[in-house]
């Protein structure tokens, strides 16, 4: 037995000499497009030495839709449905930042309680959001339980969806000038049940198989790491400058809708690796259920979409009676509204990070322009320096903490 | 601001402080919407986002987005704006340059390493140049893809389509073909500038000698290199596609459309309804004869 184990030990010993003249070629292969861990259809171009990343060239635009240029060929109310196509795990979100800069461009009043129920399914969209990113990163390095349980949650959120706007998913449901139709009383007490008894429970457990797993911290603790200079020369927004401990958060320091109303805590990172990116937003989940719950508390009764009718469509009944609201809906359903000229930048706190609107209009009832700021494009961008030096089972780790849904990267 | 948008800092004094650090590198300062737009010179850009960057009472530490937009109708087509934010001081601006096909924008790519991928984007879908850019690729579009499809005179269906083919075993791209023609409807409101004739209003006015159908559309601008008419950028102009291909009304020159049927489907002629005579109907001879009745002699049964 020792005579064998010698022999394995010392008997094989590669000659140095030989090694020395091995020329060694760094070794290059596409991560993608067709890749369970990438999220979408990524490739990545990736420069090996070894198992360790030299060099990393993300190629993106493979779910291009030419989004923005069918936009400027169709009314503004025609263009929110598109918005749902942007992040399809966080709709409502991205139709936010669309209506907002309509609204600012018409200088509308909205409604208080639809600016309330915007809020309210805003973040309801951010717990069903990161749902979908924290189970998938779990998943990504390893661990299957917990994106089973945290599914079960992401699917209470659409029924939920399904139960305000008729869509599990593209929901349609901000409007320019507060939101499409009111929700049922019964709906908002569902909710409220939900969020005090099965989303913290199950969310909890989840969260408790990995947060404190060893394997998951080996896997997830200073991987990555980035700063705080790198963070703000990259542009990057969201949980991830959060995570690199730049309290920066749209919703508390340029607040929109009611978030001025509501008490939260911004939740930020001290080491700016993938476990911080990973437990700012479990977090952002805890802080986002207690503000729909100051919401339900708050929400006052009117209503939901704004009385001026050459914006906000007539109610069906309304248009039985009185001609001028059958003329309102023909022409809103037709011409559209027009918006005056002028151009804003409109960003929101999505909950992948900072999602910007660029909106120019002429006057007439299309878009001029309308650029989107994708959260994606900052991070992806960083992944080169992210993950150089590290090895190649890393990339999922650091794909899965940098939250990356193809539909609004590439628009 | 009644509007829900979000607030930030107000922009008192931003103008100002802007023009103080910028000098003659300024174009234009503005604060529209609420939003105060910076414009500069091209050839100093760097200087001038170094100065935002730096300046005090600016601190603009961010590059969010850069975004291009295209005027056709003017000389130097392109904008290029780029929006900052100052995290300090809780504010935004944009900052804009003008250029064209042919002369580049120096990247700042060296004061924020964001703008590569953004700047990659702006030169894809508009094919604005940036010198300085090292890695200035498309990122967007397709392998192989020509033209740049965000120009206001590139069609929104593109010029190819791609499916797999069973024959060559691969994908192939060809020429697009719409099974429907491209319709554009504008529905402006003819009371608010619409610039097209109603039917029947060609009869009041009469055409003059050099009036075209469009009415008083303004003259396209000679250096429109694609054969798109130039986008007015008038309230309630027609939007750019729609003016040569959507089918005007009393546009007779090119009608395309088959002609009709002599009779429409659902209406009779007279002599088919009998609309107009003493008795409208059918026609006493025109009567099925049915062999089992009788016919009396004249005045009904009862006589």
């Amino acid at each position: 037995m020792n005579d064998t184990v010698d022999q394995l030990m010392h008997g094989h010993v590669p000659d140095g000499s030989v090694a020395d003249n091995v020329e060694i070629a760094n070794y290059t292969i596409n991560f993608g497009p067709q890749h369970p861990a990438a999220h979408g259809v990524l490739r990545l171009v990736t420069e090996l030495d070894g198992e360790i990343i030299e060099r990393i060239d993300p190629h993106v635009g493979l779910l291009h839709r030419g989004t923005e240029k069918l936009i400027e060929y169709k009314t503004y109310n025609q263009a929110i449905p598109y918005f749902d196509r942007l992040d399809y795990c966080s709709p409502m979100a991205m139709e936010h930042s669309f209506v907002l800069a309509i609204e600012k461009l018409l200088d509308l009043e909205v409604p208080l309680r639809a600016q309330y129920l915007r809020v309210f399914f805003a973040e309801l969209t951010r717990i069903k959001n990161h749902m979908l990113n924290l189970g998938s990163h779990v998943m990504d390095v390893g661990a299957m339980t917990p994106n089973l349980w945290m599914f079960e949650l992401r699917e209470d959120c659409m029924n939920f969806y399904e139960r305000a706007s008729g869509a599990r998913m593209h929901a349609n449901y901000f409007r320019v000038g507060g939101v499409h139709e009111d929700v049922p009383l019964k709906l908002l007490a569902d909710i409220a049940d939900w969020l005090d008894t099965r989303l913290p429970r199950l969310f909890g457990d989840a969260i408790s198989l990995v947060a404190e797993n060893r394997i998951f911290k080996q896997r997830n603790v200073d991987i990555a790491v980035v700063g705080r200079d790198d963070a703000i020369k990259w542009g990057f927004s969201g949980p991830m400058i959060r995570a690199a401990g730049i309290p920066w958060d749209i919703r508390k320091s340029q607040p929109y809708d009611v978030y001025d109303r509501m008490e939260f805590d911004v939740p930020v990172g001290t080491r700016g690796d993938c476990y911080d990116r990973f437990m700012v937003r479990v977090e952002e989940v805890y802080q986002s259920a207690r503000i729909m719950k100051q919401c339900l508390a708050e929400m006052p009764d009117g209503p939901v979409m704004t009385l001026d009718r050459k914006v906000g469509p007539p109610k069906r009944a309304e248009m039985k009676q009185s001609m001028e609201a059958l003329i309102h809906h023909f022409k809103l359903y037709t011409e559209g509204f027009h918006v005056p000229a002028g151009e804003v930048y409109v960003a929101t706190e999505s909950p992948k990070g900072e999602l910007g609107v660029y909106l120019i209009s002429d006057g007439s009832n299309k878009p001029y322009r309308c650029k989107i700021r994708p959260t994606a494009f900052s991070h992806l961008q960083a992944f080169d320096f992210m993950a150089k030096g590290h090895m190649l089972a890393d990339i999922t780790a650091i794909l899965g903490a940098m939250d990356i849904v193809f539909g609004e990267c590439d628009r | 601001m009644r509007a829900p948008a979000p607030r930030y800092a107000a922009n008192d004094g931003v103008i100002a402080a802007a023009q103080a650090a910028l000098g003659d590198m300024l174009i234009e300062a503005t604060d529209l919407v609420g939003e105060v737009n910076l414009t500069v010179q091209r050839d100093r850009l760097l200087d001038a986002m170094v100065a935002l960057r730096d300046g005090a009472g600016l601190e603009y530490q961010a590059l969010m987005e850069i975004a291009g937009v295209d005027y056709p109708a003017r000389a130097e087509r392109f904008d290029v704006c780029y929006m900052l934010l100052s995290y300090t001081r809780n504010h935004r601006i944009r900052v804009r340059v003008t250029t064209n096909e042919v002369q580049p924008v120096p990247s700042v790519t060296g004061i924020w390493p964001v703008a590569g991928w953004l700047e990659r984007e702006v030169y894809d879908m508009y094919g604005v140049l940036f010198e300085g850019n090292s890695d200035l690729r498309r990122i967007l579009t397709d392998y192989g893809f020509r033209g740049h499809p965000q120009r206001k005179d590139f069609p929104l269906s593109g010029f190819v389509e791609l499916r797999y083919s069973e024959e060559a075993k691969r994908v192939v791209y060809e020429p697009v073909s719409l099974a429907q023609d491209f319709r554009n409807f504008d529905f402006m409101s003819p009371w608010e500038g619409a610039q097209y004739v109603l039917p029947g209003d060609e009869k009041v006015a009469g055409p003059g000698p050099g009036d075209t159908p469009q009415g008083k559309a303004p003259p396209s601008p000679p250096p429109a290199p694609a054969a798109a008419p130039a986008v007015p950028q008038a309230k309630g102009a027609p939007s750019p596609v729609s003016a040569d291909e959507v089918q005007k009304a009393g546009d007779k020159a090119k009608k395309t459309a088959k002609p009709r049927a002599k009779t429409a489907k659902t209406t009779d002629s007279t002599a088919q309804t009998g609309a107009g005579e003493p008795t409208p109907g059918n026609k006493r001879k025109s009567k099925p004869k049915n062999p089992d009745v009788v016919p009396t002699k004249g005045k009904g049964q009862n006589q």
